[in-house]
């Protein structure tokens, strides 16, 4: 027992080290999976009609699609679109999020209203908000991104207004007023810096519900045009080729999708441990 | 266990909450009207389209839409038009918005409600069999389930399920809809059962997850608490206080969160019937939405707005009034 506790060197590391490590992993994970993405061209993924229906073989992992295409690279082509549309979705959202904190700090009235703004966007289905805000904005990434951002802000909007509502009864805010320091540079110095890992956390934890709700409203056919290479047009084209056994057009894909957001929210909950070390002893 | 309700303050309660929800729909109804008319939809050419009007009958339409009047016009007419109940004509269907809603939200609330329960009963007992065995491979393999079905877009559930069931095993149909030509009417209780089978599961496995993990994480609070050392002491069996202790304390809260996935459950419902074709409000929102069927989209937002508000309002009533453990902050 000892001798190989010893050998192993995750063992001689403290919790600390392994969260750092684990984060690590995961973030070089994922920016493969990214960068991949990135270096496929779309040109390049070749419609090649004797290859129809192919399952998945040595030479094409996914297996092929009606046309011909290689499944794999149109799943990472997919996962990277993923990937873009839920980071700048959930960083959008947490800028949201961070604004109407704010607002609700500065007096009675624009807290009302905070409130009252965070009770009508969760009274009403996101995904049926999703949908009116990406015919609003008339389909397309744009109303992709804008309607998740606009669906997920109030979850880290509450948690940051308590915690800013906290910080503003402490005493040494209370003092940097006597100081004659303004609202703004009180907000800027004293509670922004210690909402900022809060910010951090809830950005990441956003992310894993972006992507789904992202691939979903594709899948309904309001999100991304059916030319993008999103893994929501995938699946929903594959629907009608599941009749004819091709399981691995819906299988593969999605597989892939669920564990870029198992990673994305292990992410979130290890950055979480990192920065907050009071979660971290749970 | 007795539940006394002061009816007084309930009453008043509600009352409060009706105002809001008054004023929640009037807000929603706004809203979403605006956001539709900025939108590229034009729906006199929507119409024109659906249905091959004649000029006449644009220049009619025109004068319905209100093509020419200005927006804040626009709105309260809308709004005094939705107060009584007139929510327009449905142009997939050809009848009045309020028929439409009531005949496939009826459809959809037994979806619903049946994997609701579903859900509910088999998350909470998976949430008492993880917390009970903690640390045990039973609680691992529940929690990693959980984890899992967290992360998995629910579409894709359902994808795999009809991929299953229906491709391989052959033991449903697949798109499941009703045979062409049938009437509503004319479809015995059978085929509806049937159809329901496929829908119903999905998403319930959907529902388990948040449910079970609350409860187990619930479950294992109270399974640190000093009354459960203290029974443990007494030498009363693991289980038995489990019953006794656990099962009472975590089920009120466990309902509440429950009720207050209303939300969750209906976007959910949207997406699992247009993969199964099944004919509810969900698969008429996409069809409205993909369809610019303007008045039907309005009407669904309107009758979802208010089923949320019901399940958060239930919620509400639970946790401030049923639990006997807010009864102290009530008699402040």
């Amino acid at each position: 027992m000892s001798s190989l506790s010893k050998l192993n060197p995750l063992n001689s590391m403290n919790l600390r080290q392994k969260t750092i490590l684990l984060i690590g992993l995961i973030v070089l994970l994922l920016v493969l999976v990214y960068a991949s993405s990135l270096s496929i061209d779309p040109a390049n993924i070749l419609t090649d009609f004797t290859l129809r229906n192919q399952p998945p073989s040595f030479e094409h992992l996914f297996g092929t699609d009606w046309l011909g295409r290689d499944m794999l690279t149109r799943t990472i082509k997919g996962l990277g679109l993923s990937i873009f549309i839920g980071a700048v979705a959930s960083i959008l959202s947490s800028i949201l999020a961070i604004i109407m904190a704010f607002i609700s700090s500065v007096n009675k009235y624009g807290d009302v209203l905070i409130a009252w703004l965070i009770d009508f966007f969760a009274s009403i289905p996101h995904l049926l908000l999703l949908i009116m805000i990406s015919i609003c904005l008339g389909k397309g990434a744009m109303g992709v991104i804008i309607g998740v951002a606009c669906t997920h802000w109030t979850s880290l909007a509450r948690v940051l207004r308590v915690e800013i509502k906290e910080i503003q009864t402490s005493e040494y805010v209370q003092l940097s007023e006597k100081f004659g320091k303004n609202k703004f540079w009180i907000a800027k110095e004293h509670i922004l810096i210690l909402v900022i890992t809060q910010v951090i956390v809830g950005t990441l934890l956003i992310f894993p519900h972006a992507i789904m709700h992202e691939a979903s409203i594709t899948f309904l056919g309001f999100g991304l045009s059916p030319h993008e290479p999103a893994i929501g047009i995938i699946l929903s084209e594959s629907m009608s080729y599941l009749t004819t056994g091709a399981w691995w057009l819906a299988v593969f894909p999605g597989v892939m999708l669920l564990i870029i957001v198992l990673l994305f929210d292990i992410l979130g909950e290890e950055v979480e441990k990192l920065l907050d070390p009071t979660k971290a002893q749970k | 266990m007795v539940i006394i309700i002061n009816s007084q303050k309930l009453a008043k309660f509600l009352g409060y909450k009706a105002v809001r929800l008054f004023i929640l729909l009037v807000a929603v109804a706004a809203v979403s009207f605006i956001m539709v008319e900025i939108s590229p939809i034009n729906p006199v050419k929507s119409y024109a389209a659906e249905m091959g009007a004649s000029a006449q009958q644009i220049a009619a339409l025109s004068a319905y839409w209100q093509v020419d009047v200005p927006l804040g016009e626009k709105v309260v007419s809308w709004l005094a038009d939705l107060l009584q109940l007139n929510l327009g004509i449905s142009l997939i269907y050809r009848i009045p918005v309020v028929n439409v809603i009531i005949q496939k939200f009826t459809a959809s609330l037994v979806l619903m409600i049946t994997s609701w329960i579903i859900s509910g009963v088999v998350g909470f007992g998976l949430g008492i069999i993880a917390g009970g065995t903690r640390g045990s491979w039973i609680d691992k393999a529940i929690k990693t389930y959980c984890y899992i079905l967290q992360c998995a877009p629910s579409f894709w559930i359902g994808l795999i399920i009809m991929l299953i069931f229906s491709v391989y095993l052959g033991w449903f149909p697949v798109g499941l809809a009703v045979p062409v030509g049938t009437m509503a009417s004319d479809v015995t209780f059978w085929d509806w059962l049937i159809r329901l089978i496929l829908p119903a599961f999905t998403l319930s496995i959907v529902g388990i997850a948040s449910i079970a993990l609350y409860t187990r994480d619930r479950l294992v609070n109270i399974l640190n608490s000093d009354y459960f050392i203290f029974a443990r002491a007494r030498g009363e069996n693991h289980w038995s206080i489990i019953i006794r202790h656990g099962i009472r304390n975590v089920l009120l809260p466990a309902i509440t969160l429950q009720f207050m996935s209303f939300s969750e459950l209906f976007g959910g419902a949207v997406l699992v019937e247009q993969i199964f074709s099944y004919p509810g409000i969900g698969q008429a929102t996409v069809a409205a939405g993909l369809r610019s069927d303007v008045p039907l989209l309005l009407g669904i937002v309107l009758i979802s707005t208010i089923f949320v508000f019901c399940g958060n309002t239930i919620a509400d009533i639970l946790y401030k009034y049923v639990d006997p453990r807010m009864k102290g902050d009530e008699n402040e």
